[in-house]
């Protein structure tokens, strides 16, 4: 039964991240390959995608139980 | 190949509202599909569930639990009452005034959709319960179309400036020790001893993660130890068998509400599985259970046990590099791709055996099921580059090491804590694992268009045509409905009609499709349907 303290959500208050929806990105490259190649690519478009704020939009993701 | 059918709760978040009650976040959810839904076909799509035949104590193993001993999230066969009194009750009353909710509304619960799926509010997440279909493709289609569901919710919640935006997380944990389901149902015959279920799928469910684990960022069900894994629920599971879904959770559930006529059938009610967005780990977790389950049903399931399955679920788990070995009680040692082998191998000759498998005269998905599943186990073992095009959890931790690399961050930082979270963001322009999928680095099973479809169409070949058909053609007429019946209020009829369809292949488009089709009104379908024109049944 490890690890069943319940986080406590702290400061909500100041969470104010704006989650206005970016424009799509731009369509997919024709058959892009899964090697190396494109990965600074693929990680510069995904820092544009991210929530401002990391932290504070993980702390404060917080979900009652379910099954 | 088999029935079966796919539940997912998704983790539901409000950023510019964090305290939000969920329950009513949630339940705003279906409220706004049915807004959404109400807009694009004529007559309501809301729903009473019929609970007449929900039996969530009964045991699979031969009894049924006292409703007096059950935890109070077992009593799933009571509709759920969420009016603002209750709310008030059950979070003070200075959460329904932050909250601006209008105290004297009713908040929608349950939706029957079109398509023959349940949209509902299962404890405080939204829940899409897929439609039955019969096929490993077909689930992945339906289970996807949750998505597109969730996703017009969302959007729909977005566009109103009266309510908070609500953000919908196809996920099982929020790393903060809380977890919360997707499952999987799957029809076999009664006759299967249940033993024989426990004993054939443990060794299997212990590995099949390294196929269909969504992947996790931390270790524990708080995660505070930092690392990854490759399974989103592995940690929040503590016996091998049991009843419960929400406490103490069981590799093998032993729930038996068959929701189809009991002596002839069980309905296996998986939980240990992880949501998948990676359509072919979703494919793989569905067409290699169904077949384990055939291989169990012909005494063929390889005759192996795993010493201490739960730890060694989390041990496959916390082993990305797939070579940690689990120990079975003969003594061997072997690995999760071992043992994912000795199950490939029997299904093969099986299928083989039964001509099922074969790529002609086969039953058109064995074959497929086959060749994706030996060579996903290959690459997992050879090419990881290849396998983190198919494989979900190894998809995730290449896009988390790619960040660790360019960046240098450790694992406890918080931004890869915003990657595995958002990975699962069911909005496609914010949602990573939409954004790997538009680059074509993720691998399709069905297109866009047979999702699209899906939305709106019920599967063709199981009942969920007819009670689909029902809500899309009839939908002002229907007062209730469940997984094995739909219940409608006509007017002429002096009560109201229960329609049983507890033959989950009955009800198809084959044998109703032009019932549908020679009425526009419910009272002359219903008199055909039921034989007071001299025609006989034919749900």
């Amino acid at each position: 039964m490890a690890g069943q303290e319940q986080q406590q959500p702290q400061s909500r208050d100041n969470q104010v991240d704006e989650d206005i929806p970016e424009a799509p990105p731009a369509p997919p490259e024709a058959q892009a390959s899964a090697s190396t190649e494109g990965v600074d690519d693929l990680l510069d478009e995904i820092d544009g995608v991210l929530e401002s704020n990391a932290e504070e939009f993980v702390r404060a993701f917080v979900q009652k139980g379910g099954q | 190949m088999r029935v079966m059918g796919a539940e997912t709760e998704y983790g539901i978040h409000a950023p510019s509202a964090p305290s939000a009650n969920a329950t009513m976040m949630s339940a705003r959810v279906v409220q706004a599909y049915a807004q959404v839904t109400r807009q694009r076909a004529a007559g309501g799509a809301e729903t009473r569930w019929d609970y007449t035949d929900e039996e969530p104590l009964h045991d699979a193993r031969g009894w049924t639990v006292d409703r007096g001993a059950a935890h109070p999230s077992q009593l799933t066969d009571q509709p759920p009452v969420l009016d603002a009194e209750s709310v008030a009750l059950a979070y003070g009353r200075e959460e329904l005034e932050l909250d601006g909710q209008d105290e004297s509304g009713t908040l929608l619960m349950n939706m029957v959709l079109g398509n023959g799926a349940r949209l509902y509010v299962d404890h405080a997440h939204p829940e899409y319960s897929s439609p039955e279909v019969t096929n490993p493709r077909d689930a992945v289609a339906w289970d996807a179309a949750g998505d597109l569901v969730g996703l017009a919710s969302v959007r729909r919640l977005a566009a109103d400036p009266a309510l908070p935006p609500v953000n919908l997380y196809k996920n099982n944990t929020d790393n903060k020790s809380v977890s919360y389901g997707s499952h999987e149902n799957y029809l076999m015959p009664r006759s299967v001893p249940f033993g024989d279920i426990v004993r054939g799928l443990t060794p299997f469910f212990v590995s099949r993660q390294v196929v269909c684990g969504a992947g996790r960022l931390g270790i524990g069900q708080d995660s505070s130890t930092p690392g990854f894994q490759i399974s989103q629920r592995a940690d929040f599971f503590e016996a091998e068998v049991g009843l419960e879904t929400t406490i103490r959770r069981p590799i093998i559930n032993t729930r038996d509400e068959p929701h189809a006529t009991a002596d002839k059938y069980r309905r296996l009610h998986v939980i240990i599985g992880d949501a998948n967005l990676s359509q072919v780990s979703n494919y793989l977790k569905f067409g290699t259970t169904a077949m384990v389950l055939s291989l169990i049903e012909a005494g063929l399931a390889p005759k192996i046990e795993v010493y201490e399955p739960v730890a060694a679920l989390k041990a496959v788990s916390h082993d990305t590099s797939l070579t940690a070995r689990v120990r079975l009680l003969d003594g061997r040692r072997v690995t999760a791709l071992d043992l994912q082998w000795m199950y490939h191998e029997a299904a093969a000759k099986l299928a083989q055996d039964t001509g099922v498998g074969d790529a002609v005269d086969g039953d058109g998905h064995t074959h497929d099921v086959l060749e994706r599943w030996a060579s996903v186990l290959t690459q997992l073992d050879s090419d990881r580059a290849a396998a983190a095009t198919s494989v979900e959890w190894l998809a995730k931790l290449s896009l988390l090491d790619g960040y660790r690399q360019r960046d240098g961050l450790e694992w406890s930082d918080a931004r890869l804590g915003l990657v595995d979270l958002q990975w699962a963001d069911i909005r496609p322009e914010k949602g990573l694992y939409y954004r790997l999928l538009s680059r074509n680095r993720m691998q399709r099973v069905v297109d866009d268009a047979a999702i699209a479809a899906a939305v709106a169409e019920p599967p063709a070949d199981t009942r969920a045509f007819f009670r689909g058909k029902c809500i899309s053609s009839f939908g002002k007429d229907v007062v209730g409905a469940s997984w094995d019946s739909v219940i409608f209020d006509v007017p002429g009829y002096g009560r109201l009609q229960r329609v049983p369809t507890r033959e989950p292949l009955r009800g198809t488009k084959a044998l109703t499709g032009a019932l549908f089709e020679r009425h526009r009104d419910a009272g002359p379908f219903l008199g055909e349907l039921l034989g007071h024109n001299s025609t006989p049944p034919a749900a």
